[in-house]
């Protein structure tokens, strides 16, 4: 019972982060009908960047309270991931708009590369350590214990979501990006200046991923530039999982993958009679994925689309 | 003077001339319809007019200025909205907010809601959804979200794309009148169907459009006694 209380609290950390990514992408396929598979770069030039920001300060002998520095690195991150995405979508995808699908699905994948390759020369190619700055002290639950800063994680996580939803389903900007989404040509009759909305929707996304970035290298006290990869095909999986360009969909997936991929973990070593251990928990993942698009590939809260490809 | 003044307007599409040099002109406070077979190019025509189709030649006058340097989205701003073919209401939207949309430009709250309160006034059916989704309305339903969202606007030119397209012939007569109401609003059409008859019935004047070009124009009575356009239009 203590391993499975644990397991879910994990999985519910891990979960939160993969609901925040998987925004990213249900947001921008909902507009665009397009995968950015350039997205776990997004998070993981968020991740980067706050660690840089970080570094230099304390290398610069100024001395602030850890979670300070963790606020100025994202304040420094969360533009900076947004100014990415913007780009992305205006050098790589913005020409492509109305070509066959498969040529943006392409570019998807060279741009994640391209990213990858300038972090190297930027960051270089060994883990960077997160700064020990942040307390992981642990809180007991029931017998279960979770750090003060992944407990941080959840509810911050939670707070961003239920904000974005707040924001897609109340305000005017929210309106015209689920008007762009059914019918861009007509939302363009009612004003709506259909390129705006992409933008912002792809810095919105990345505004998130830079958020998302921080916490999985403040979860892991590291970052890499290949970090974005697995991440970010997993935060995929979980908006496929919830149905991809729905929103509500991503969190659940989000949360719904991280507490199996978790539970997953926790008891395969178990079943197994110990043949494979707990670093096989990337597996259960791509099981999921792969029996979502065998069974309900619509997702567990998306509608049936028809074939678009 | 005319809101729209179109001279010798040309749509080339895809390779295909699918406009051929069209003259038109829409007074203030006047309901026109264009009337043509399918494919004869009013739908072309009607795009080409709030910018998305370009033209390839021939010169749109809107309110005294040349439309080109409007930009698509802007058109609106202009006072110039249009209830696209197939209606074209936001399916996953609710009726209400359909409505928001048509006054998507608009930042005077209030009459915004004032406007809308109007709208619901014309179409009661509307108030009664109007938390319900768009695209779970019946066909005419859908119409009269699209008339209210283009209302909302509040345009100076409405140009309608076959209005009738695809509903029954009792909600068709139902559309026409909404066609009408809003017409006794003040508001300057520019009717575009294929139910010729109708079309006519409530105009003031027409045009009919061939080929990519207009054959015929004048007095809508005119036009409806018209020996070839009974012929070829009216089933006679």
């Amino acid at each position: 019972m203590d391993i499975f209380l644990q397991q879910i609290l994990n999985g519910l950390v891990l979960g939160s982060i993969y609901a925040l990514i998987a925004l990213g992408y249900t947001m921008v396929y909902g507009i665009m009908g397009l995968i950015n598979f350039a997205h776990g770069e997004v998070v993981m030039v968020g991740a980067m960047v706050t660690i840089t920001v970080i570094s230099t300060l304390m290398g610069a002998g100024i001395a602030l309270p850890g979670p300070l520095l963790v606020l100025i690195g994202l304040m420094v991150a969360i533009p900076a991931c947004m100014l990415l995405g913007f780009t992305i979508e205006r050098v790589a995808y913005r020409p492509l708009r109305g070509a066959p699908r498969l040529a943006p699905l392409i570019t998807a994948i060279g741009l994640s590369i391209v990213l990858q390759q300038l972090a190297i020369l930027i960051w270089g190619r060994n883990y960077i350590s997160f700064p020990q700055i942040l307390s992981h002290d642990t809180i007991s639950i029931m017998g279960a214990s979770i750090t003060e800063l992944q407990l941080i994680i959840v509810v911050l996580c939670l707070a961003i979501m239920g904000g974005l939803l707040l924001m897609v389903e109340k305000t005017k900007l929210g309106r015209a990006m689920r008007a762009t989404s059914q019918n861009p040509a007509v939302a363009g009759l009612m004003g709506v200046n259909v390129n705006t909305v992409i933008s912002a929707t792809f810095m919105i996304g990345s505004g998130l991923g830079a958020i998302a970035g921080v916490m999985v290298a403040t979860n892991y006290d590291q970052a890499h530039y290949y970090m974005g990869f697995l991440i970010g095909l997993k935060a995929f999986t979980a908006a496929v999982l919830g149905g991809i360009g729905n929103l509500a969909g991503a969190v659940a997936g989000g949360i719904l993958l991280g507490i199996i991929e978790s539970l997953g973990a926790g008891y395969i070593g178990g079943l197994t009679g110990g043949f494979l251990g707990s670093h096989y928990q990337d597996i259960f993942a791509f099981m999921v994925l792969i029996l979502v698009l065998i069974f309900r590939p619509s997702g567990l809260m998306g509608e049936k689309v028809a074939d678009r490809a | 003077m005319s809101l729209l003044e179109v001279k010798n307007l040309q749509v080339a599409y895809g390779g295909i001339q699918a406009v051929k040099g069209i003259d038109l002109h829409i007074n203030q406070g006047e309901l026109v319809t264009l009337i043509g077979a399918n494919g004869a190019g009013k739908t072309t025509t009607l795009k080409t007019l709030v910018g998305m189709v370009k033209r390839a030649g021939g010169s749109i006058e809107y309110d005294g200025k040349d439309v080109a340097s409007i930009a698509p989205y802007d058109f609106v701003r202009h006072g110039l909205a249009m209830v696209p073919e197939g209606r074209g209401v936001f399916p996953k939207l609710t009726v209400e907010e359909n409505l928001h949309m048509g006054a998507f430009y608009r930042n005077d709250k209030a009459e915004i809601l004032n406007d809308i309160e109007r709208v619901y006034g014309l179409f009661p059916r509307l108030k009664e959804r109007q938390k319900q989704l768009a695209g779970t309305l019946s066909g005419g339903e859908q119409q009269m979200v699209a008339m209210g969202r283009a209302m909302l606007s509040r345009p100076k030119l409405l140009l309608l794309d076959e209005p009738s397209m695809g509903l029954a012939p009792i909600i068709v007569q139902k559309i026409f009148e909404i066609i009408q109401m809003v017409a006794a609003e003040g508001v300057t059409m520019l009717l575009v169907e294929q139910n010729a008859k109708l079309a006519l019935e409530i105009s003031q004047r027409g045009y009919v459009m061939e080929s990519g070009k207009i054959t015929m124009s004048g007095n809508a009575r005119d036009l409806l006694d018209d020996e070839r356009v009974r012929n070829a239009y009216l089933g006679e």
